[in-house]
């Protein structure tokens, strides 16, 4: 899809070590506008590496992310790549947001106060006009009526769609989930997912690392299998998810629904 | 896989249920009476503790009271008079310069200490080895006597040409030697402090806040230090409380603070011990007021987390005589 537009992500020949481990193996990726991709594969295998790299949460060691044709992290000069500086680097994350497997919310605020704290600081947007947008996004999380609770006192789903609000209020251009679910409850994965579902349908450029197979099979436009530090297959969800052409995609698939059928039994 | 155990379990009573039963079954009684037993036999015993340990802090109060030496009206006429009030004024004073200081300082060494430049690394160790490795009492002479090594104190290149010229004598006074000395050695041990406050922070927290675009600075002033408040709190309270009456050090050096104002005083009137009486009533006093104070601030600190500040004095008695909202010892032994 999109395919006529430019990539709004472009990763190219990503690759990172830590120590003699090579943890990400030349990765080529595209994403378009509007897109959601997303990344499946075994434990281990880069997933996580993988999208912290985009926002240089992660220095890659070789290889770059652009953000809109833009290298993240850094600068290109007479033909070597130059570190940004930290404040440069933070006006480019403004546009990528993230979403942690383990929320981090920030605990010694409120609900309402981690949300504004990011808009107010960084964009520099008045505090009434950042609780305004805070109180819109609470209501479009269903979290209305929570704003001045502390993330503690929450269930994990809220607060993972805290933590989602938090990053939407940079209005980022692009959204990183990582394992958004994984840490939840059974009963409280749906919400978190329903929310995404809604983003992808509003049109939100989303990379997602997830296990949830149901998930990417009906909102991803595209899925990405890695292993080993390198993507083993991609393609749309029917082709990667139901007709697997590698055999390892096929092996952790098998695994991944045994599992899963496991866990709901 | 929980329900399945029990339901194997309720209808054939197995082998391993009877055993259980047997366990259980008999000996609730067994526990009731034992602890019935050990409960009559524990309440002798602690009236008995209790009644020894009132009866020896009265003896020892009234030793002390009644003592031919403890001359409570020499007490009672310096416990207000100017001179010393304006040595619990200055104790206060050094305190609170020497706190600030130190906490500067600390936080500074803690940062160095945690940054990935070896140099700041290793100038933080240094620091802390030599300020935490001497006696306060020598690095408070040593600065007192600072002029006698180096009358004069120039800045400029190291081992070069100085451009700026001070004297010695006139720059480190008692009282600046006094507020280094104190200040100076306490940047050692609250470095520790602060470090391990800043670390108990999650990363995680570090990490969002860059993700949404946060100076390193801000978030360390907005998110990482008022959560490691939670940790620094209790710790620097001890530490303010210790500087209070090591303020007391600085006697050496004839800074007028309590102490060597009561010293000044009874080494001309011979009234030792009550005057020494009058210092540690207000240094008790000082404390007691700190240790209040440390509390509310805590509390202030632990917001947002489901951890219990410890009951002040004034709660753990509202328990006791049932005076609070919430019900006192009682219930929870009925319910046994
Ligand atoms: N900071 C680190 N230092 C050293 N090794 C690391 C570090 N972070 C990750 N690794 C290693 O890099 C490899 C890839 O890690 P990564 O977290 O990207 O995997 P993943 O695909 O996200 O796995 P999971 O599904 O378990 O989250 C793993 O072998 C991991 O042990
Ligand atoms: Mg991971």
């Amino acid at each position: 899809m999109n395919a006529d537009s430019d990539p709004i992500i472009q990763i190219e020949n990503l690759s990172k070590h830590y120590g003699k481990l090579q943890v990400l193996r030349g990765v080529e990726l595209n994403v378009y506008p509007g897109e959601v991709v997303c990344i499946i594969g075994p434990s281990g295998s880069g997933k996580s590496t993988l999208l912290r790299c985009v926002n240089h949460l992660e220095k890659p060691d070789g290889g770059v992310v652009r953000l809109q044709g833009e290298t993240v992290g850094v600068r290109e000069s007479r033909g070597s790549l130059v570190e940004l500086t930290p404040a440069e680097l933070a006006r480019q994350r403004v546009d990528i947001g993230m979403v942690f497997q383990s929320f981090n919310l920030f605990g010694h605020m409120t609900v309402l106060e981690n949300i504004i704290e990011a808009p107010i600081q960084v964009l520099g947007t008045s505090r009434s006009k950042a609780q305004e947008h805070a109180m819109q996004l609470l209501e479009w999380v269903r979290l209305e009526g929570k704003e001045n609770t502390y993330p503690r006192q929450l269930s994990g789903g809220q607060q993972q769609r805290a933590a989602i609000a938090r990053a939407l209020a940079m209005r980022p251009k692009v959204m990183l989930f990582d394992e958004p679910t994984s840490a939840l409850d059974p009963e409280t994965v749906g919400e978190v997912l329903s929310i995404m579902r809604r983003l992808a349908n509003e049109g939100l450029t989303m990379m997602v690392v997830t296990h949830e197979i149901d998930f990417a099979r009906e909102v991803a436009d595209r899925v990405v299998f890695m292993d080993g530090g390198a993507i083993v297959e991609m393609g749309t969800p029917a082709e990667v998810l139901d007709r697997p052409k590698e055999d390892r995609t096929r092996q952790f698939l098998s695994r991944i629904l045994k599992s899963n059928s496991a866990a709901q039994s | 896989m929980r329900t399945k155990e029990t339901s194997e379990k309720e209808p054939g009573r197995g082998p391993l249920t009877t055993q259980l039963q047997l366990a259980t079954s008999p000996s609730i009684k067994a526990v009731k009476a034992a602890r019935n037993g050990r409960s009559t036999l524990s309440t002798v015993a602690g009236w008995a503790i209790r009644i020894f340990v009132v009866i020896v802090i009265l003896e020892v109060i009234s030793k002390f009271v009644s003592a031919e030496a403890m001359r409570w009206d020499v007490v009672g006429s310096y416990l207000f008079s100017p001179k010393v009030l304006s040595g619990v004024g200055l104790t206060l004073f050094l305190t609170v310069v020497a706190m600030v200081l130190g906490s500067v300082i600390g936080l500074l060494l803690a940062l160095m200490k945690i940054s990935n430049s070896l140099l700041l690394n290793v100038a933080a160790d240094g620091y802390i080895w030599l300020f935490r490795g001497t006696p306060l009492l020598v690095q408070l002479l040593f600065w007192y006597n600072l002029a006698s090594f180096l009358p004069k104190l120039t800045m400029g290149v190291p081992f070069g040409p100085q451009l700026l010229e001070f004297d010695t004598n006139t720059v480190v006074t008692a009282m600046m030697a006094a507020m280094l000395g104190l200040g100076l050695n306490e940047g050692a041990y609250m470095s520790e402090i602060f470090r391990a406050g800043i670390q108990s922070v999650d990363h995680g927290q570090t990490e969002a806040a860059a993700a949404l675009g946060m100076s390193r600075r801000n978030a360390m002033r907005r998110i990482v230090l008022p959560q490691a408040m939670r940790v620094i709190v209790p710790p620097t309270g001890n530490q303010v409380i210790s500087m209070l009456k090591g303020t007391s050090l600085v006697s050496i050096v004839a800074i007028s603070e309590l102490l060597y104002t009561v010293q000044v005083i009874y080494a001309r009137t011979f009234e030792t011990i009550p005057l020494l009486v009058v210092a540690c009533i207000w240094y008790l006093f000082l404390t007691t007021v700190l240790s209040i104070g440390q509390h509310y601030i805590e509390r202030y600190y632990s917001k947002g987390v489901n951890r219990n500040v410890p009951d002040s004095y004034l709660t753990k008695f509202k328990k006791v005589f049932g005076l609070g909202g919430r019900q006192p010892f009682a219930t929870k032994e009925i319910a046994h």
